[in-house]
């Protein structure tokens, strides 16, 4: 999981840049990043293809999530299988033996794509801190709908708010804020 | 969900959309009123719904003795339901994985829907099992849990505990498939939306999201990778619904082509299920520039390769009973072709083998008139190829003694048309309160507001 750049505590503070063409925050993100800015977030209402790599994100981790429950739920049913079947209380079926290793297959499979799949949701959802009932939290109005916000962090004393805002305008930001944590949380 | 939505040429939705655009085509029919036509559906399908309701009650307190069952036609209309509503239920997760991962974009406009009919099929599909437990109250008894009668295992090396596992995972994933990309659009109402309980609801529901890119990252993975998890899963599902059948020693089941075939006829039946109900959404509901020709065309093209698929397994299964020189495998397919139920095997093929060949012409494919007929055809053809591989195996079996026919009850067809209400309720129920297309997905394939390539 990524680390969650803004955090309430420390007292920081934020640029955000609106935008209302998808090529506007593409362009801008990479400028960005390209400027060495730090960009905490981006928000935008669907998934823009190339932003991830625009924003300098490393692949997520989950599908190891993914590898490791599915294995575990698969090894769990296969023991579970034997157990009941050749162990804890063995019955004759139709002369098979007590290990029917193969007829075991199908259900061993089912349960390791639930656990596979149903553990990656629930880390992705508890990651990123996404619960039911949860208020958000948005960065402008309008970042579900039809805008395309980018958030940087103004870091040092060499971040140039001048120089920044210039680059952000020649992608015709349509709206340009400074914003501290406590805002934006 | 990454790479599908790199920049297009020729647009997939209609009218040059903004974002903006597609969010109040897609919203504003939710927050409208709903249409005159819509109360009546409702009417008609729960109406229909209550008469399966009382159908099933009656049969619960009375016993399965209530059908038109027999002791040489021991599965029969219950089981052909099952399998009939299964297969409807695997349309939705080949649009929304199977073609997600061959990168189809055009599947935006469609997934969500179907998806729906997914669930909803899974849900009437699963009705029929546990009314032929004969005592649904003891349901539970399918999972191994640790229980006082032994505690006694359930038998995993039964194919019916194969189909439970299967079936109640499926109905899993593609529930929480379903909800994962509900979650942006909920959202997207819920910032619409002032008050009232619908802001309340979609509040609930949308888990807090902002639209982080950060988020979006990670749920571009998550939805990737279980699309990845539900395409071998929907396979996986009908291939055990075969086994079911293919397990035993009846002429006519106990083969090995009975999974693919039985796979292909599923995602057949499904995507011309999903063909009648989006044709009709995009009539009723204005949503011609979303579901456009093309997206029918697509469709179509679908049903004449899955048409196909099971045109040659109904050749292959009866040339390879001709081969065998087994005489009541022999028989057992002559038996379908010129027996007494020959009328409902004829159905069959007229329908699932004949009409999908209408669809290779592209006027056939541009007039919807024809293409929801073809449908219609198709459902029809779909249910009758079950009723016949689960009646015309069995009416007739090894001793000729033993042959008898079958005709369902009142009981059985009053289920049925229960089940059929219980559908088309929960469906339009679906149409009234969730946005029909995927809000979020279908903005990444406009091509406003991308460099052109």
């Amino acid at each position: 999981m990524a680390k969650n750049l803004i955090s309430r505590d420390d007292n920081r503070r934020f640029l955000l840049a609106v935008f209302e063409r998808e090529e506007d925050i593409l362009g801008a993100t990479n400028a960005a990043r390209e400027r060495g800015l730090v960009i905490a977030d981006v928000y935008t209402p669907y998934a823009i293809h190339g932003l991830d790599k625009a924003m300098g994100l490393r692949p997520s981790r989950l599908p190891w999530v993914c590898f490791a429950l599915g294995l575990a739920g698969a090894s769990f049913k296969v023991w579970f299988e034997f157990w009941t079947s050749a162990t804890d209380w063995p019955i004759n079926v139709g002369g098979k033996p007590w290990n029917s290793l193969p007829a075991f297959v199908p259900v061993t499979f089912e349960v390791m794509v639930l656990f596979a799949a149903l553990s990656t949701v629930a880390v992705f959802l508890v990651g990123r801190r996404l619960l039911p009932g949860k208020r958000p939290r948005l960065a402008a109005s309008g970042v579900t709908d039809n805008r395309f916000a980018l958030v940087i962090e103004e870091t040092d004393a060499t971040f140039d708010l001048g120089e920044v805002s210039a680059m952000l305008r020649s992608f015709g930001v349509s709206h340009l804020e400074e914003r501290v944590d406590q805002d934006l949380l | 969900m990454a790479s599908v939505h790199a920049t297009i040429s020729e647009p997939l939705i209609l009218g040059d959309k903004s974002p903006g655009q597609v969010t109040d085509d897609v919203c504003s029919s939710l927050e409208r009123g709903p249409h005159v036509s819509w109360w009546i559906a409702l009417t008609v399908s729960s109406s229909m719904l209550l008469l399966g309701l009382v159908a099933v009650v009656y049969q619960v307190l009375t016993g399965i003795g209530t059908w038109g069952l027999n002791n040489t036609v021991g599965w029969a209309f219950d089981i052909t339901n099952f399998v009939f509503w299964i297969g409807i239920g695997h349309a939705g997760t080949l649009i929304s994985a199977v073609l997600f991962l061959f990168r189809q974009k055009w599947r935006t406009s469609v997934n969500r829907a179907a998806e729906a009919m997914t669930i909803i099929a899974v849900i009437c599909a699963g009705i029929y099992p546990l009314i032929h437990m004969g005592r649904p109250w003891l349901a539970h008894w399918m999972m191994p849990y640790p229980n006082t009668r032994g505690p006694l295992w359930i038998n995993f090396r039964s194919p019916l505990v194969w189909d439970f596992f299967a079936i109640s995972t499926y109905f899993t994933i593609s529930f929480v498939f379903w909800y994962l990309g509900l979650v942006p659009d909920l959202a997207t109402l819920r910032d619409r939306l002032a008050r009232g309980w619908r802001k309340t609801v979609a509040g609930f529901l949308s888990l807090g999201w902002n639209g982080s890119f950060r988020t979006w990252f990670h749920y571009e993975t998550v939805y990737l990778l279980l699309a990845g998890l539900a395409t071998p899963l929907v396979i996986s599902v009908h291939t055990i619904v075969s086994w079911d059948f293919a397990t035993s020693v009846i002429p006519g089941w106990h083969t090995t082509i009975l999974p693919p075939y039985f796979v292909a006829g599923a995602i057949f039946s499904g995507m011309s299920m999903v063909l009648t109900l989006m044709l009709i959404a995009r009539k009723t509901m204005r949503l011609e520039d979303y579901i456009t020709e093309r997206h029918v065309g697509a469709m179509c093209k679908l049903l004449i390769a899955t048409g196909g698929m099971v045109t040659m397994a109904y050749a292959t299964e009866f040339v390879t009973a001709m081969y065998s020189n087994n005489q009541y495998e022999q028989f057992a397919f002559i038996n379908r072709a010129k027996g007494p139920l020959c009328w409902a095997y004829w159905i069959m093929v007229s329908c699932n083998v004949l009409s999908p060949q209408l669809l290779w012409f592209k006027w056939v494919r541009s007039n919807m008139a024809i293409v929801f007929a073809v449908t219609i055809l198709i459902n029809i053809g779909m249910w009758f190829e079950r009723f016949v591989i689960i009646v015309t195996s069995l009416h007739r079996d090894y001793l000729p003694s033993n042959w008898t026919g079958y005709v369902p009850t009142s009981i059985e067809i009053a289920t049925l048309v229960g089940s059929f209400g219980l559908f088309l309720t929960l469906f339009l129920l679906f149409c009234r309160f969730v946005p029909v297309i995927a809000i979020a997905e279908v903005k990444g394939v406009l091509n406003h507001g991308k460099k052109p390539h």
